[in-house]
């Protein structure tokens, strides 16, 4: 649905050049949340915005739902961008007009019809939970009020994408999870193409198909999040699902177990014990639901050095349990977290 | 003096004033606003980013606001004569006033558009919008209360201006004020004029605050 290739973005201030974007390939699909995550300045806010070409990329193409923006001419370009909706940080709701018509903009924009466009806005109000809102202006609506408005007028132009630029990094925690819900229901309900950029894991966790994390204008790991959880050494698995658990001393192998679904991992676990005889002790354990599925990890001790427990760790792989040795002493390395404050 | 002789010379007085005024302001208004939005939009980094426009116009702006009224009022006289056909009265000196307040509203007007959120230019763009869209639908209407504060200041400016109209034989209050204040020393009348002018741009600015704050809504109140 949406395809970015060797997106490039380079600013230039006082005669010295900087990479926003470096080479970016990003290719979502038809129906999914794809959410893209990184600290400030790593170029996601560059990146949302070169996909509906609020920034004109330094160079590469950007494609939206078989249109390559890139090559478009301005009026064309300004018909696609209609069909995309976006959201925003800051809401950015005209102050001037009431709720209603802020969500009649963009149809205001099309061209649409005064008696049409007051009853697409009232039915989207009501789709975001505002039908009672209307007449009010933005200033008298709380945080999460105008983010639902932001979200009903970028639906306005019934958008088969819908972009969002940290949506929700201006709420609190509740609101978040209320607007990460309404993204979800309208992801579901109108099978809209979700590309939302954030800098919290949690936002991830709670609405994304898939995901990316973006470093110093690359994205160095991008994928389904439930294959990138199965991926050995994966950092945004680790950053997304973290285990935490120390060894207790030298000699052990630290294994990080992880299983989806319903698979029960403490019977594995026992029978484990019970089949080779050792002593297992349980590090560190998290079930969370990421992405609408239940994943669970485990950081279990094996007694004895990894080459005394690879008839065991297979044991576990063979109950189609996915298994990470972790390095002794800690942490993988590389894996450092993602913190970030919340602004 | 008595009232019944001052009446009818400041009720005329009054009357000249207000058509000058009002004239140069809708002048000022038409000229000024497209200019102050031009300023901005040539900007670097704005919507029609270009450098030489951007300059052209904001040096014809800096000449207009940088010479002194009165000499803008004589060196304009020729240009006054070949519009209006007559360099004296009240109609004549619309022209001096309505060019003096054009550069100076026009840099109100940029001044109001500045300051507009540049996320509602970005949300209006995402939409589809044109930049002709931008300026119509995010730009002007939210520096609506901005601008209508700039227009009161510059009705203000151009009252203060329009005295000056006087002393070349333009008429309104500074005329009065000339003929009978200064030259017959006719204190009586002077007060009352100087009354009036208080009164004016008292009434000017409380109507200009209270429209302003009508068409603002940014706060819960609203």
């Amino acid at each position: 649905m949406i395809t970015t290739t060797g997106l490039t973005k380079v600013y230039r201030s006082r005669g010295r050049d900087t990479a926003a974007l470096d080479g970016v390939d990003l290719h979502v699909r038809e129906g999914e949340v794809y959410g893209v995550v990184g600290r400030s300045g790593a170029g996601k806010s560059t990146l949302i915005r070169c996909v509906n070409l609020l920034e004109r990329p330094t160079s590469g193409t950007v494609e939206v739902a078989g249109e390559e923006l890139t090559s478009l001419p301005g009026s064309s370009l300004r018909a696609a961008r209609s069909r995309i909706g976006m959201v925003f940080q800051h809401f950015n709701l005209l102050s001037a007009r009431t709720v209603q018509a802020n969500v009649e903009l963009p149809l205001e924009i099309l061209g649409v019809s005064g008696k049409e466009r007051s009853r697409k806005a009232l039915e989207l109000l009501d789709l975001v939970g505002l039908s009672d809102r209307g007449r009010a202006y933005p200033a008298q609506l709380s945080g999460g009020q105008k983010q639902r408005v932001g979200i009903a007028r970028a639906l306005a132009g019934d958008p088969k994408v819908l972009l969002s630029d940290e949506a929700t990094s201006a709420l609190d925690p509740e609101t978040t999870r209320s607007i990460l819900q309404l993204l979800r229901d309208l992801n579901q309900q109108l099978g809209l193409t979700v590309l939302l950029i954030t800098h919290e894991m949690d936002v991830v966790k709670a609405v994304c198909d898939s995901a990316a994390l973006m470093k110093d204008g690359r994205i160095v790991e991008s994928g389904r999040v439930t294959e990138l959880l199965a991926t050995p050494g994966s950092e945004l698995a680790h950053e997304l699902f973290p285990v935490g658990g120390h060894p207790s001393g030298e000699g052990s192998t630290v294994v990080d177990v992880t299983f989806h679904g319903e698979s029960a991992t403490e019977l594995v676990i026992s029978q484990l014990a019970r089949t080779y005889n050792i002593d297992i002790s349980v590090l560190g354990a998290a079930l969370e639901t990421i992405g609408g599925r239940q994943v669970g990890r485990m950081r279990i001790e094996l007694p004895g050095r990894f080459e005394d427990n690879v008839v065991p760790i297979g044991f576990l792989r063979e109950k189609g349990l996915q298994v990470d040795v972790a390095p002794v002493g800690g942490t993988p390395a590389g894996t450092a977290p993602v913190k970030e404050a919340v602004k | 003096m008595t009232w019944s002789e001052m009446q009818p010379l400041l009720t005329q007085a009054c009357q000249d004033t207000l058509t000058m005024v009002g004239w140069a302001v809708l002048i000022a208004v038409l000229g000024g606003l497209p200019l102050g939005v031009l300023l901005v939009l040539t900007d670097k980094g704005g919507l029609l980013a270009n450098a030489v426009v951007n300059k052209v116009i904001g040096a014809v702006v800096n000449v207009g606001r940088s010479l002194p009224f009165l000499i803008l009022l004589i060196a304009l006289l020729p240009f006054t004569r070949s519009v209006i056909g007559t360099t004296i009265g009240a109609q004549a000196m619309i022209v001096p006033l309505a060019v003096g307040a054009i550069p100076f509203f026009a840099r109100l007007v940029e001044t109001s558009v500045r300051e507009v959120d540049h996320g509602l230019v970005e949300a209006v763009q995402s939409m589809g919008g044109s930049t002709w869209t931008v300026v119509r639908k995010a730009l002007l209407p939210e520096a609506l209360p901005s601008l209508i504060s700039g227009l009161t200041t510059t009705v203000i400016a151009l009252i203060g201006y329009s005295a000056m109209a006087g002393t070349i034989g333009g008429g309104g209050l500074g005329d009065v004020a000339i003929r009978y204040g200064y030259q017959r020393f006719e204190t009586g009348l002077m007060l009352v004029t100087i009354a009036v002018l208080v009164v004016l741009v008292a009434a000017v600015q409380l109507v200009g605050d209270l429209a302003a704050r009508a068409v603002s809504h940014r706060t819960r109140t609203a």
